[in-house]
């Protein structure tokens, strides 16, 4: 029994050790979204392209799709659009833009030099949209069921790195079940 | 000269620092007031993570409390508020987490530490007055024996 007592130290900081290390290399600022699971929220915005159309959640409805949140004021957003280009055109991936509190010349300026990697572009000044999907920061960017169900959330740039790691497993899974 | 320069910078930049004001907002009443403040104090910015939303400047934080705020004037209770931004924001932006199987170890802790105190104090005391009640019990010969040497009249004593 008291030789038992002995080891008690080491076993707590045994304990502490594995707690402390599951938190090591975790990106805190990295949120996972309350969406995951849920239906994308309802919306009715105006299509970036054409004023007058309104989208809404249908959008998603039919395949997979990456739903990329981005604004022409936002730096990585920059940065992550040649990937986005490289998605688009090379892997066929169905992306969807949500403009996020951006003016709307702006954002075709952008879209017209950079090229546009979207089948489609929701127009969100006031950024309702961006707010319903727990948008904090962009880039951000949603992986989408065909059901259009959220199934992730990635914060931060999209590169190729992260596609391969992270990014196009949920989307094959995604695929899979549905 | 030099004085007097940097004296006039110093002036002239004093309003920046108050320039910042975030949006101001109406209530009617003063419990009101007092209901807003303290839900914003008790809700967490998801962008800069150590702030509340009452603190924070950043623009997602000037949102929250504008939903905060319409909410309320919509009538929403306080639980009502906190659960819409939790929905999209998820449990994180809540200082106060609810009570469930996954935040009971974090509300337990304490209480876990404390009754874990109370079991190694007990712990040292019983065993410290059993080892008392053993050093107490002489047999009848040992204690014969101490009487003899506490006399004097021990006969194995050196003397």
């Amino acid at each position: 029994m008291k030789r038992f007592l002995l080891f008690l130290p080491l076993l707590v900081a045994l304990v502490l050790g594995v707690v402390l290390f599951a938190g090591i290399g975790k990106d805190p600022t990295k949120l996972e979204s309350a969406l995951i699971g849920k239906p994308v929220p309802e919306f009715t915005l105006a299509d970036l392209h054409n004023p007058s159309a309104t989208l809404d959640r249908s959008l998603f409805r039919g395949e997979v799709s990456l739903l990329n949140v981005w604004g022409t004021w936002c730096p990585s957003c920059r940065d992550e659009h040649d990937d986005l280009m490289w998605l688009a055109n090379e892997e066929g991936i169905n992306i969807i833009g949500l403009n996020y509190k951006d003016k709307r010349d702006d954002a075709l300026v952008w879209l017209d030099r950079l090229g546009d990697p979207y089948r489609a572009t929701i127009y969100d000044p006031k950024g309702t949209l961006g707010f319903d999907l727990g948008v904090y920061g962009a880039p951000e960017t949603f992986v989408i069921d065909a059901e259009g169900v959220v199934r992730y959330r990635h914060v931060g740039v999209v590169n190729p790195e992260v596609w391969e790691k992270t990014l196009l497993p949920v989307i094959e899974e995604a695929r899979g079940n549905s | 000269m030099m004085r007097l320069v940097l004296a006039t910078l110093f002036i002239l930049t004093a309003g920046l620092t108050q320039a910042d004001v975030a949006a101001v907002y109406d209530f009617d009443t003063r419990e009101q007031e007092v209901r807003y403040q303290n839900l914003i104090a008790e809700l967490r910015c998801p962008k800069c993570q150590n702030q509340n939303i009452a603190d924070s400047n950043a623009p997602i934080s000037q949102d929250m409390r504008n939903e905060v705020y319409e909410m309320m004037q919509a009538g929403a209770s306080n639980e009502e508020i906190v659960d819409a931004l939790v929905a999209r924001f998820g449990e994180f932006v809540r200082y106060k987490p609810e009570l469930d199987s996954r935040t009971f170890l974090l509300w337990a802790t304490p209480a876990i530490a404390v009754f874990g105190g109370l079991l190694v104090v007990a712990g040292v005391v019983i065993r410290s007055r059993r080892v008392e009640r053993q050093a107490a019990g002489l047999s009848a010969e040992e204690r014969a024996r101490a009487e003899q040497i506490l006399k004097g009249q021990d006969g194995t004593s050196e003397r």
